[in-house]
């Protein structure tokens, strides 16, 4: 990093003699942060990929030992992860569909002339904006069976929906669609007001079908920035957490962090827990990777 | 046929503000909840059915503030007589407020979270600020060897889940005791946001344009100089919004807070689960703490407005 160094500052203009250099403020402004990532992000992930291969319990005075592959073959052959990883992908697919579908549609609608659209645009974005946690915890009282206030307005009487085993993951989804929707449409709008208004002239001119027109020209100009909106909430929904955690403690929301944070607070089963942390850690980058290449393909447009 | 196609439009419009209206009342409906039942007396805030109308009243809130415990009789006439108006509030719930030998009023933990949750988030705030406007300062004006691949590493440290780095954290947290402090929270959430900042940073100070560095230069000004007089006034805006943003982030913050404290720093957001334990909870007490929470992060997003789609993609859209 710190050779072939180029600046964008014609060295004759004589800013190098005067002060420090631009190579020093260069590496002055950039070092520091980097060094702070990797002191408090690359270096623990080194340290646990070392207790990762080691029967380590952190609540045990006992020191650790090595064994090998052993954590990952047995986690990798363990049908109870497959299960969470399964809960996981359901969870996964559940909400980030209902965000699409929800998102999407109410953007579609608000890219209309619509009185005090700026206002109502706000108002929706507020609930993407609040904490998980706190927030999440209030759907329960939401939920509640008898006093619920979504029971009362659907009409259902005492149904069930967090302990409801077969409910429950859907009802941790539907709070996550209400929270990220907002995401999904923010990210559409500003597609939609993107397309040229002279396709959907020329559109109406060659007597296009609404649909027609809507998957020929609204989807196709829309899809990247969708897109990126897609794989951010795939991302953000495969590492839930606070949500599921908050509103129920089924064995049907056991989300793959969730059996990652008992197997490393509960349980203690550090040496364990980090190889089922690296493992994630790979799906986690994979994603970002592709998530990368997009944003970066947005920027350039 | 013109004329029937705009009537048809004009009834189409119709339908989608009626729809629009519709979906906005359901979204706000959970937060009108919270805030509606932080203004209940506690026996209306589990009725069936849910009560819509009410007496507002502020207990909830007095109840939020104080240590309480449970009346083992009603309050003598005098002692009624003679307490503040919010106490008697208490004494009508069947409670009372818990005093210290001197008659001083108990404090409950809430304020104490909530003041956990300010200064880890105002720290933590001005540590990512800072560092990510000089290094994304550092990435927008001069060349770097492998930008492309050291601006993927920054922000790939964001994607990380954070119970996976929870778990390597809290061992060496607990090493150098670092663990249920303010510190250990605040370096986390530094960490956490920093990537964000630099990315965000970087999209606004791209939009200065080099020229004005650049005849400032030429003007005698250093290269420090220019940066701190010319670049840092003109990003103040986008260090405002970047600012909110990580802001938002670290109060929010909710699965670190859980692992890494549990008394002496726990901030809000794992403290006000904490309430709900075994029993029926005071649903109007979690919903005060949770109106009091919610309340800066509402009133920065309408502040944010015009960010915040910058703000959600990282710097990549702009509109």
């Amino acid at each position: 990093m710190a050779t072939a160094v180029m600046t964008t500052l014609d060295p004759k203009s004589g800013a190098a003699s005067r002060g420090m250099s631009d190579i020093a403020i260069r590496n002055l402004f950039i070092i520091p942060t980097i060094l702070f990532l990797i002191v408090f992000n690359i270096f623990p992930l080194i340290y646990s990929l070392g207790y990762s291969f080691t029967d380590f319990r952190a609540s045990s005075p006992a020191a650790a030992n090595f064994v090998g592959l052993q954590n990952y073959r047995e986690l990798l052959n363990d049908p109870f992860i497959w299960s969470n990883f399964a809960i996981t992908a359901k969870y996964v697919i559940v909400s980030v569909v209902g965000q699409v579908v929800v998102g999407f549609g109410v953007a579609l609608l608000l890219n209309r002339t619509i009185p005090f659209k700026g206002l109502i645009t706000t108002l929706l974005l507020l609930p993407m904006m609040l904490s998980m946690a706190v927030v999440g915890l209030f759907w329960k009282l939401l939920y509640d069976p008898s006093f619920g206030i979504i029971n009362h307005v659907l009409g259902l009487g005492t149904f069930e929906w967090l302990s409801n085993p077969d409910m429950a993951l859907y009802a941790v989804a539907i709070t996550d669609i209400w929270m990220w929707s907002p995401f999904v449409m923010l990210l559409s709008l500003a597609g939609l007001s993107a397309v040229p208004k002279h396709l959907y002239e020329a559109a109406a001119i060659d007597r296009a079908g609404t649909l027609y027109t809507f998957f020929r020209i609204t989807l196709p100009l829309v899809a990247p920035i969708l897109m990126i909106a897609i794989i951010f909430r795939t991302m953000e929904a495969f590492k839930t957490f606070d949500l599921a955690y908050i509103l129920t403690s089924q064995p049907t929301t056991e989300v793959i962090s969730i059996r990652l944070y008992k197997m490393a607070f509960q349980e203690w089963q550090t040496g364990r827990s980090c190889a089922l942390a690296y493992i994630v850690l790979i799906m986690i980058l994979a994603i970002t990777n592709i998530y990368v290449k997009y944003l970066n393909k947005v920027k350039e447009r | 046929m013109a004329a029937v196609q705009t009537s048809g439009e004009k009834a189409l419009n119709r339908v989608a503000i009626v729809a629009v209206l519709v979906i906005t009342l359901i979204f706000l409906a959970p937060i009108y909840w919270i805030v509606s039942t932080s203004f209940k007396p506690r026996n209306l805030s589990t009725t069936i059915p849910p009560t819509i109308v009410f007496t507002p009243e502020v207990s909830p809130f007095v109840k939020l503030f104080t240590k309480r415990s449970q009346l083992r009789e009603p309050p003598t006439a005098e002692e009624y007589a003679a307490a503040p108006w919010w106490e008697r509030m208490v004494f009508d719930g069947g409670e009372k407020v818990v005093r210290d030998g001197k008659g001083n009023v108990q404090w409950s933990a809430y304020p104490n979270r909530f003041m956990n949750s300010l200064i880890v988030a105002i720290t933590s705030t001005v540590l990512a600020v800072s560092m990510g406007t000089i290094t994304a300062y550092g990435f927008s004006r001069f060349r770097v060897k492998g930008e492309a691949d050291m601006l993927f590493f920054i922000l790939s440290t964001r994607m990380l889940p954070p119970v996976v780095v929870a778990i390597p954290m809290f061992l060496m947290y607990r090493a150098v005791g670092l663990n249920d402090t303010h510190w250990g929270l605040i370096i986390l959430y530094t960490a956490f946001n920093l990537s964000f900042s630099v990315w965000l940073m970087k999209g606004f100070i791209d939009e200065i344009p080099k020229e004005y560095e650049e005849a400032a230069l030429v003007d005698g000004y250093t290269r420090m100089e220019a940066f701190f007089k010319i670049v840092i006034p003109e990003a103040a805006t986008g260090i405002a919004a970047t600012a909110v943003f990580c802001f938002i982030t670290a109060w929010n913050e909710y699965a670190f807070a859980l692992i890494m404290t549990n008394r002496r720093a726990q901030t809000a957001p794992p403290f006000i689960p904490s309430q709900v334990g075994s029993g029926l909870p005071d649903w109007t007490v979690i919903a005060a703490g949770t109106f009091l929470f919610l309340l800066p992060v509402a009133i920065f997003t309408f502040l944010l407005r015009n960010h915040l789609l910058r703000g959600m993609s990282f710097g990549a859209i702009r509109k």
